[in-house]
């Protein structure tokens, strides 16, 4: 019955999403835009794109993550959608899971086929492009839950602008750190499992204990 | 066993404790911060390396200590708000958070003003120096996300969630220097069976470390009554406190 319902809530949202093709495409299109302008704006020697690229394809997805946050539960909340689900007998945590599952989905989804593509716009070989995307598909999750919480939180206020930045930035850059670090080693033939399995705990964590977060979050949000 | 404890969730009753324990911790503060640093920038012995440029530890190392556990403080007193539903450990937790990102500015600067002499630069993106950073992006996404709230009852709630959140980030600050050995000179006080450091030039520091604890639990205590004041200025105790004290 459980599993039904929240089938229900992924087939919902994935039907949403992919009626407004238009916001599923406006952050691939501005991630290949951001990874244009360091070419432009740092240097367009191949050498430095190769030493760079990682990182840029990094900061470029958290950049068009945060655009794409508040998708998450801004629409719901406003036409009391979201409301109803809390009030139904589904747990909310498990809401929360499967909405940010599908807003994963849809906003990383299409950046993991997009790599190859940024991985020549900047140089990478193929099994730093291997490893970029371990690190991606290991960490992205982590960088949807923790964002879901912030947009919770913020979520029932007017003037949110830059705050959801503010509030996540701080947050992700362990992340990008060992991702960072795990392509490097990978570049230099050193082992990068370990940085793979430090990502892998933080995914674990916060698997384990944002949808609590969430839930919470969004009843405050409720009040 | 911790009923005790909950009389003071009313802020009337937390009011008069902090009444009580702030003489205890404003006074004693001011003496070791006075006596700490005198002894620490006068006294103590210069480095055999580094010259009398050391001194800054006096200042440095407390407010890095500090600011990490002023954020640990911080999320604790959410937690609990949290967990109990306490309107007044809310209170508290925005009255500390200032304070820590004062402590971290603090931190930030005076470890800038110390690496021009000895690395020749003022910043240098290093495990440590990152980390103290994003700890005062972290305090200032606190800050700004209370800030944003009208209703103050639910911006202690968000607030909590956030400096919750960022808890997870000291285990992170606190094991980099390990995890990444750059630049910055190891911890000197940690080890105490070999400290790394000569006694004499320890001593003060250790003073001015108690100093400074003290003197972040005073102002914590301050703000804390003065918060406790305005969002209750409209029940009877904090007039009448608000009466008693202009007289």
């Amino acid at each position: 019955m459980l599993n039904r319902l929240i089938g229900g809530v992924v087939k919902r949202e994935l039907t949403l999403a992919l009626r407004q093709k238009a916001e599923v495409l406006q952050p691939l299109i501005f991630i290949i835009m951001v990874v244009t302008l360091f070419p432009l704006g740092v240097s367009p020697s191949p050498e430095l794109l190769t030493r760079i690229g990682p990182g840029v394809i990094w900061i470029a997805a958290i950049l068009s993550i945060l655009l794409s946050l508040e998708r998450i539960f801004r629409d719901d909340f406003n036409d009391g959608s979201l409301e109803q689900l809390m009030l139904s007998d589904l747990p909310v945590a498990a809401v929360a899971v499967a909405k940010v599952f599908c807003h994963w989905l849809i906003s990383i989804g299409p950046l993991l086929f997009l790599l190859p593509l940024l991985s020549l716009l900047l140089n990478l070989s193929a099994s730093t492009t291997y490893v970029l995307a371990a690190t991606l598909v290991l960490g992205t999750p982590v960088l949807s839950f923790l964002g879901a919480i912030s947009v919770a939180l913020t979520v029932g206020l007017r003037k949110s602008g830059l705050l959801l930045p503010l509030l996540l930035i701080p947050v992700f850059i362990p992340l990008l750190i060992f991702a960072t670090s795990a392509i490097d080693s990978a570049r230099s033939q050193l082992p990068y499992a370990p940085q793979l399995a430090i990502i892998g705990a933080m995914f674990l964590f916060t698997s384990a204990f944002a949808p609590s977060a969430i839930a919470y979050a969004l009843k405050v949000s409720q009040h | 066993m911790w009923k005790w404890l909950h009389p003071y969730a009313k802020p009337e009753r937390a009011y008069e404790l902090c009444n009580t324990l702030l003489p205890y911790l404003l006074w004693p503060s001011l003496i070791l911060i006075a006596v700490g640093s005198c002894w620490g920038l006068l006294f103590a012995p210069s480095d055999y390396q580094q010259g009398d440029s050391f001194r800054i530890i006096y200042i440095h190392v407390p407010a890095a200590i500090l600011s990490m556990s002023t954020y640990v403080a911080m999320a604790v007193a959410g937690l609990v708000g949290i967990v109990w539903q306490w309107r007044t450990a809310f209170m508290a937790m925005i009255a500390i958070a200032p304070v820590g990102a004062a402590m971290t500015f603090i931190a930030l600067f005076t470890g800038a003003a110390w690496g021009k002499p000895m690395w020749g630069t003022w910043w240098i993106w290093d495990a440590r120096l990152t980390s103290e950073l994003i700890l005062l992006f972290l305090y200032s996404g606190v800050l700004a996300l209370y800030a944003a709230f009208d209703d103050k009852q639910q911006a202690g709630k968000a607030s909590a969630v956030i400096a919750l959140v960022g808890v997870i980030n000291i285990p992170i600050i606190h094991y980099s220097v390990e995890w990444w050995n750059t630049l910055h000179q190891g911890a000197t006080i940690s080890k105490f069976d070999k400290p790394s450091i000569a006694p004499e030039m320890l001593w003060p520091l250790l003073v001015n470390l108690i100093g400074f604890a003290l003197f972040i639990g005073a102002v914590s205590l301050h703000r804390l009554k003065n918060e406790m004041l305005r969002r209750e200025l409209h029940r009877p105790w904090a007039m009448q406190q608000l009466l008693q004290e202009n007289e």
